[in-house]
C-alpha cells in the first residue's frame, strides 16, 4: 500500500521539481523522509514542526520537500532515491530504519549531503544527529518515582532498540534515586504509531497496578486512558498537556529547528562536513514541556535535576551501572558510560522487571 | 474492580471493531464479491465519523457520518467492479490506497481535537453486580450493535428467502441470474451493506476507543478484519467467536508482558495470523466434504448476457 503511495507522491513532486526548477534554480533543495503523517502529534510531528522553523528562517534561499508514512527497512531506499534524483542536495532521513537504506543511497550520490536520525552508521557525505532522549527520560522517571503511590511504574515501549532501551534504563535510574523499591513493567506493542494497541497497553499496565504511565510509542492514546483511570502519565515528543490537563507530568519535546538549521547553512555556505551530533537539554534539541500537576516539591526536585543534567554535574548513566543481574557494567567512559555504550545499549539495569525481547 | 473483569472488559472494546468490518464483509463475500478496500472504508469512517462527532457533539451523529462515508466509498468500488466489470481484488486494493489518503486529507483539520467518548450504559442495579455488571450492562452503544449485528446477520442468512437468496448469488451467479434474480443489484446492497459496517467499524476507533483522530489509526485492522471473514468460513457464529478470539490474543499478551512471563511478545502479536493460516488449510482440506466453504462464486466478476 505504502509502496504505492509513495511512488505515487514521488513521482508527484518529481513533477513538481521539474516545474519550479526554472525559478528556482538559485535555492538549495532540502528533502526530508518522515516515517509517519506529518499530522501524528508526536515524532513525525516534531520533525515537521522543525522544517517549518527551518522555511520560517531560511525559507528565501531553500526550498524543502518532504515524504511521509515511508515505512522503514528497504522500501525506504526508493523514496530517499527518489528525492536525490529530483535536485536535493540535503536529505534528512528522520526513522533509525532508514539507516542502511540511506547509507546505500549516499554510496551511490557522493555530492549530495545526507543526514540521518538516531542511527550510528557514517559516511564521507552522510552524519547522523540525535537527541540525547535518556536526559529527559531520567527526569521523568524522578518524577515518576515520587508520584506513584504504588511505586510501580509502566512503560510502554515500541522496538528493542538502543534508543528505546536506554530509555527504560534512565527512567528506573531516575526513580530509583527517590524510590529505591520502584518497579518498572514494561509492555512491547512492536508498533511506533497504533492508537488502539497503545490504548490496550495503557489499560494492561493500569489494571496490573501501574499508576504512571510513560511511552515510547507516538500517538496521545495512553494519555488519554490514564486521565480516564485517574492517574499520571508524561507525553511523548511533543507537548501532549492538551489530552490530559490534570494528567501530564510532563512531557519530553524533540526541538529539531535549530539543528535543521544549523545544517542548512552549513550546506549553504559550503562548510557542510558530515557529523556525529548528539544533544541533549543543554543544546536545546530535547526540551522539557512544563512541570504539570505535580506537588511543589517534586516540580523544585525535578528542576534541580534538570539544571544539574545541563550543568553536567549529573550524568543519568554515571558509573557505577548495574546490570540487571546486579553486576557492575564496564564503565568505558571514566566517569559515566562511555557515548558508544549508551547509544549501543542492549542490556538492562538491575531493577527492570522484563527481559529485552530476542534476547 | 478485578484483574479478570477488566481484561474481559478491554478484550470486548478491542474486538469491536474487528467484528463490526467483517461482520459487514461476510455479508459482501457471501454475495460472491471480495472486496479487500475494508481498511480504506474503516479509516474513511474514522475521519468522517470523528468529524461528524466534533462538528455536531453527538456520537450517535457522528457513527452515522461514519457510516455513511464506508458505505460513500463503497459506492465507489461498487461502480468500478459491478458497472464496469473490473477486477475485485485490484479495485479493493485501490479503494484502500484511496481510502487511507482521503481520509488523511479529510481528517488533517481535525488533528489534535478532542471529543467525549461515547458514553456507556448504565442501569441503577444491573451494571452494579460484581464482576457480570459491567462487562454485560456496562458497554457502550458499539458493542451493543455489533452483537445484534451478527445475530441479525445469521437469522438473514439462514432464516429468510432473501438471505438464501443472497447466498445462492454468491454460490453461483449464472444460476440465480437465469432463475431471473438481479444479480448485480443484489450484489449493489451488499457492498453498500459492508461499507457501512466498515465506516461504523472505523468510527468506533475515534468515537469510543481512543478519542481524538490521527491520519492512519486503524492501524491494520481492516486486513484483520479480512482475515477474520476467512477465519470464520464465513459462518456469523464463528465469525463472532474469532473476532472475541482475535481481540483476547491481542490482550493477553499485553497482560502476559506486564507479569513478566517471558513470552515472546512478536510471537504472540503474528498468532492472529497464523490462526488465519492454519484456518485456510483446514478450509481446502475439508473441501468437498460437507461444511461451509468458501463462495463458489467469490471474487469472480460477473457480466450479465443481454
Amino acid at each position: 500500500m505504502k509502496k504505492l503511495m509513495m511512488t505515487a507522491a514521488a513521482a508527484a513532486l518529481a513533477i513538481v521539481a521539474t516545474g519550479f526548477s526554472a525559478n528556482a534554480a538559485e535555492k538549495l533543495k532540502i528533502g526530508f523522509i518522515y516515517l509517519g503523517p506529518v499530522g501524528d502529534l508526536g515524532w513525525t510531528y516534531m520533525h515537521e514542526v522543525g522544517r517549518q522553523a527551518l522555511v520560517k528562517e531560511l525559507g528565501d534561499k531553500i526550498e524543502t520537500t518532504y515524504l511521509e508514512n515511508v515505512s522503514e527497512g528497504p522500501d525506504s531506499e526508493r523514496s530517499i532515491e527518489q528525492l536525490a534524483r529530483t535536485g536535493h542536495q540535503l536529505i534528512f532521513t528522520t526513522s533509525f530504519g532508514y539507516m542502511d537504506p540511506t547509507l546505500k543511497v549516499a554510496k551511490k550520490y557522493p555530492k549530495i549531503k545526507f543526514e540521518h536520525a538516531t542511527g550510528f552508521k557514517r559516511a564521507p557525505n552522510m552524519g547522523t544527529y540525535s537527541g540525547k532522549f535518556y536526559e529527559g527520560r531520567y527526569i521523568q522517571g524522578v518524577i515518576a518515582g515520587k508520584m506513584s503511590k504504588k511505586g510501580v511504574l509502566g512503560y510502554i515501549a515500541s522496538f528493542p532498540i538502543p534508543e528505546v532501551i536506554s530509555g527504560i534504563n534512565a527512567t528506573i535510574l531516575g526513580a530509583q534515586t527517590v524510590n529505591p523499591d520502584i518497579k518498572l513493567k514494561v509492555i512491547w506493542v512492536n508498533t511506533w504509531f497504533d492508537p488502539g494497541k497503545e490504548a490496550d497497553a495503557a489499560k494492561a499496565l493500569a489494571d496490573q497496578g501501574a499508576d504512571v504511565i510513560m511511552q515510547h510509542t507516538d500517538s496521545p492514546a495512553a494519555m488519554q486512558v490514564a486521565a480516564q483511570r485517574g492517574i499520571f502519565a508524561f507525553g511523548q515528543d511533543s507537548d501532549m498537556i492538551k489530552f490530559g490537563p490534570k494528567t501530564q507530568l510532563t512531557s519530553i519535546v524533540n526541538n529539531w529547528g535549530p539543528y535543521y538549521i544549523r545544517a542548512a547553512k552549513a550546506a549553504l555556505d559550503g562548510s557542510w562536513k558530515a557529523g556525529d551530533t548528539w544533544d541533549g537539554l543543554k543544546e536545546k534539541m530535547v526540551l522539557m514541556a512544563p512541570y504539570t500537576n505535580m506537588p511543589d516539591d517534586v516540580k523544585a526536585l525535578a528542576q534541580k535535576t534538570e539544571a544539574a543534567i545541563v550543568a553536567g554535574t549529573l550524568h543519568p548513566f554515571k558509573c557505577p551501572v548495574l546490570g540487571q543481574d546486579g553486576k557492575a557494567v564496564e564503565c568505558k567512559g571514566g566517569a559515566n558510560l562511555d557515548p558508544g555504550q549508551i547509544l549501543g545499549m542492549n542490556f538492562y539495569v538491575k531493577g527492570v522487571d522484563d527481559k529485552i525481547p530476542g534476547k | 474492580m478485578g484483574l479478570l473483569e477488566a481484561i474481559i472488559i478491554s478484550v470486548i472494546a478491542a474486538s469491536t471493531p474487528l467484528l463490526l468490518a467483517a461482520a459487514g464483509e461476510l455479508v459482501v463475500e457471501r454475495s460472491g464479491v471480495l472486496n479487500l478496500g475494508t481498511e480504506g472504508m474503516m479509516i474513511m469512517g474514522a475521519a468522517c465519523g470523528f468529524a461528524g462527532a466534533w462538528l455536531t457533539g453527538s456520537t450517535f451523529i457522528g457513527a452515522l457520518f461514519g457510516i455513511a462515508a464506508g458505505c460513500a466509498l463503497s459506492l465507489v468500488f461498487a461502480a468500478l467492479t459491478l458497472g464496469l466489470a473490473v477486477n475485485q481484488v485490484a479495485a479493493g486494493l485501490a479503494l484502500t490506497i484511496l481510502g487511507v489518503g482521503l481520509s488523511g486529507l479529510i481528517g488533517a483539520g481535525f488533528v489534535g481535537e478532542k471529543i467525549t467518548p461515547a458514553p456507556h450504559l448504565y442501569l441503577p442495579v444491573l451494571t452494579g453486580i460484581p464482576f457480570v455488571g459491567k462487562i454485560l450492562f456496562g458497554q457502550d452503544g458499539f458493542v451493543y450493535f455489533s452483537v445484534a449485528l451478527v445475530v441479525a446477520i445469521w437469522w438473514f442468512l439462514y432464516r429468510t428467502r432473501a438471505g438464501l437468496i443472497l447466498r445462492a448469488v454468491g454460490d453461483s451467479h449464472t444460476s440465480a441470474h437465469a432463475l431471473g434474480y438481479p444479480v448485480l443489484k443484489i450484489r449493489l446492497l451488499a457492498v453498500l451493506f459492508g461499507g457501512g459496517c466498515a465506516g461504523l467499524g472505523g468510527a468506533f476507533l475515534p468515537l469510543a476507543y481512543t478519542p481524538f483522530f490521527i491520519p492512519g489509526m486503524t492501524a491494520g485492522r481492516g486486513w484483520i478484519a479480512l482475515a477474520l471473514v476467512v477465519f470464520s468460513s464465513w459462518l456469523p457464529g464463528r465469525l463472532a467467536a474469532g473476532a472475541y478470539l482475535f481481540g483476547a490474543v491481542t490482550i493477553l499478551q499485553l497482560h502476559a508482558q506486564a507479569f513478566g512471563l517471558g513470552i515472546p511478545s512478536q510471537l504472540m502479536t503474528a498468532l492472529p495470523y497464523l490462526a488465519t493460516v492454519i484456518v485456510l488449510v483446514l478450509i481446502s482440506r475439508a473441501r468437498g466434504s460437507a461444511g461451509s466453504v468458501a463462495p463458489a462464486s467469490l471474487g469472480i466478476v460477473f457480466v450479465p448476457d443481454r
